[in-house]
């Protein structure tokens, strides 16, 4: 039985800050420190927008461009690192808002950036196994940076929701999925801390670049494969600069990553990263194209995913506003003032 | 508890499900149980139904004294929305700014956190409405691949 994407949907906030407003109120040279990260701006949500509400969006963005009946979704994760409530599930809000419930399954998965990646092999069991006919897997975050910190000049948000279902519809098939799994303390967030904790350079290479990169040359043992047979690889993109390095690792020229690299004009929209930069491949996709899939998630873990475009994907509604390159360009810069306000950055009174 | 009284109107508030009587077909929202037209003879027959995906601008107000809760949206937008089949829904304009908004103006439901009992308390979703995306950016370099 082929598994794999019946239908996807993003959503991506309006207002963006530029990484040099954020380096003029540190006292930092927003020049280099873009240059450094390879990020210009990053998107910014509103104070009415969280994880539920960019993840209804993107799933009601899959419904509309497919034909699936909302009572057929058996199973909503909702995968993020910035879910709304400690307790109370998002993906109920989700499942109550697009009118799945109250037949199916429902659950907050939380991974780091790599949750929605995770909630896409869990909806790939349960679809080959038969036990739903399509579910939805979301990777979705309202991503926060301590003022001042390295991350709050890439920290940010989006969401992007995938039907994963089987048949002759599917726009992209799933061939393979394997995972790379270890304890590494590269980032975290302790119960009740307002921001996460990061361990600097450690990072990178025993964190970032070692599961990255173990877990697509995994796969590309797995399938028989090189970089050539791909047409187009996403990794996590933390920041602009570690996905460029990581696809070259695994052989890929630059060429092939652009297209899912969002990084460096939406900044690092955590659990969304994956699932965006996959999107934007997905907009302009033919069919037989072949991508290469590597999520990260810090604490830490990889997923791989070797995907196949199928010909349903020429019929497939990819225009306007649903299209990635639309909302990335449906936007408006703010200043840090407005940003901190909209982020509750700012310490109000009992009257507010 | 406002939370409860919420839940009760997930329909309306989260899907923006509508009545209509099937014997006239006079669609209301927020929902009756009884057409005001056919009254009794419509008791126990409303039929739930979607609005349809867009409306437009029927009429707007720019709210500068916004209510508690909403202190960090001003100055925003509260339209009269309108549409296809006559109903008018009174929500907020989102996602441009107030001097975007014009009559006529084509607008979407979205889904957004509307308001929340306290910084305990439970989160209340619902509808706004937002313009279809048109790509703006006062600075091209900063939304260009490049």
């Amino acid at each position: 039985m082929d598994v794999g994407i019946l239908s996807y949907g993003i959503w991506i906030p309006r207002h963006r800050i530029a990484t040099e407003e954020i380096a003029r109120v540190w006292g930092k040279d927003g020049a280099s420190m873009a240059a450094g990260l390879g990020v210009k701006s990053k998107s910014v949500p509103t104070v009415d927008e969280d994880v539920v509400t960019m993840s209804v969006e993107a799933a009601e963005m899959a419904l509309r461009r497919c034909h699936f009946d909302r009572v057929d979704v058996g199973a909503i994760y909702v995968g993020s690192e910035s879910h709304p409530y400690a307790v109370k599930p998002s993906a109920t809000i989700v499942a109550e808002a697009i009118g799945a419930t109250p037949d199916m399954t429902a659950a907050d998965f939380e991974f780091a950036c790599k949750a929605g990646t995770a909630a896409i092999q869990t909806c790939m069991g349960l679809v080959k196994s038969e036990m739903i006919k399509g579910g939805f897997a979301i990777g979705s975050d309202t991503s926060q940076g301590a003022p001042g910190d390295a991350l709050e000049y890439s920290a940010s948000a989006g969401a992007g929701a995938f039907l994963i279902s089987s048949g002759p519809g599917i726009i992209a098939r799933i061939d393979h999925t394997l995972s790379f799994t270890t304890d590494t303390p590269d980032f975290w967030r302790r119960e009740g801390q307002r921001y996460p904790s990061h361990g600097g350079r450690f990072t990178g290479v025993p964190a970032y670049f070692k599961h990255v990169v173990t877990c697509g040359k995994k796969m590309m043992e797995a399938q028989g494969t090189t970089a050539e047979d791909y047409d187009q690889v996403v990794v996590h993109q933390p920041n602009g600069k570690f996905p460029l390095k990581a696809a070259k690792s695994l052989g890929f020229p630059k060429e092939k990553v652009e297209t899912g690299l969002l990084t460096p004009r939406i900044g690092n929209t955590y659990s969304g990263a994956v699932p965006l930069g996959l999107a934007a491949i997905l907009d302009k996709a033919g069919p037989g194209d072949r991508v290469l899939v590597v999520s990260y998630g810090s604490g830490a873990g990889s997923d791989a995913f070797d995907i196949t475009v199928t010909d349903a994907i020429t019929d497939y509604h990819r225009e306007g506003d649903d299209l990635v390159e639309t909302r990335i360009a449906f936007s408006k810069f703010i200043d840090y003032a407005t940003y901190a306000k909209y982020r509750g950055k700012i310490l109000m009174g009992d009257g507010a | 508890m406002a939370g409860v009284r919420f839940w009760r109107e997930f329909d309306t508030r989260y899907r923006m499900l509508a009545t209509r009587c099937p014997q006239c077909g006079l669609v209301y929202f927020p929902p009756r149980t009884v057409c005001r037209k056919c009254r009794r003879s419509s008791v126990g027959k409303m039929e739930k139904v979607p609005l349809p995906p867009q409306g437009t601008v029927l009429s707007y107000s720019v709210v500068h004294q916004g209510q508690k809760g909403f202190d960090a949206q001003v100055p925003y937008v509260m339209a009269m929305i309108e549409f296809e089949g006559g109903v008018t829904v009174v929500g907020q304009v989102v996602d441009c700014d107030p001097e975007d908004v014009t009559i006529g103006m084509e607008v979407k439901p979205v889904f957004r956190r509307v308001r929340e009992e306290g910084a305990s308390g439970v989160i209340h979703y619902g509808y706004k409405f937002a313009p279809p995306c048109f790509p703006v950016c006062e600075d091209e370099s900063l939304a260009s691949p490049e």
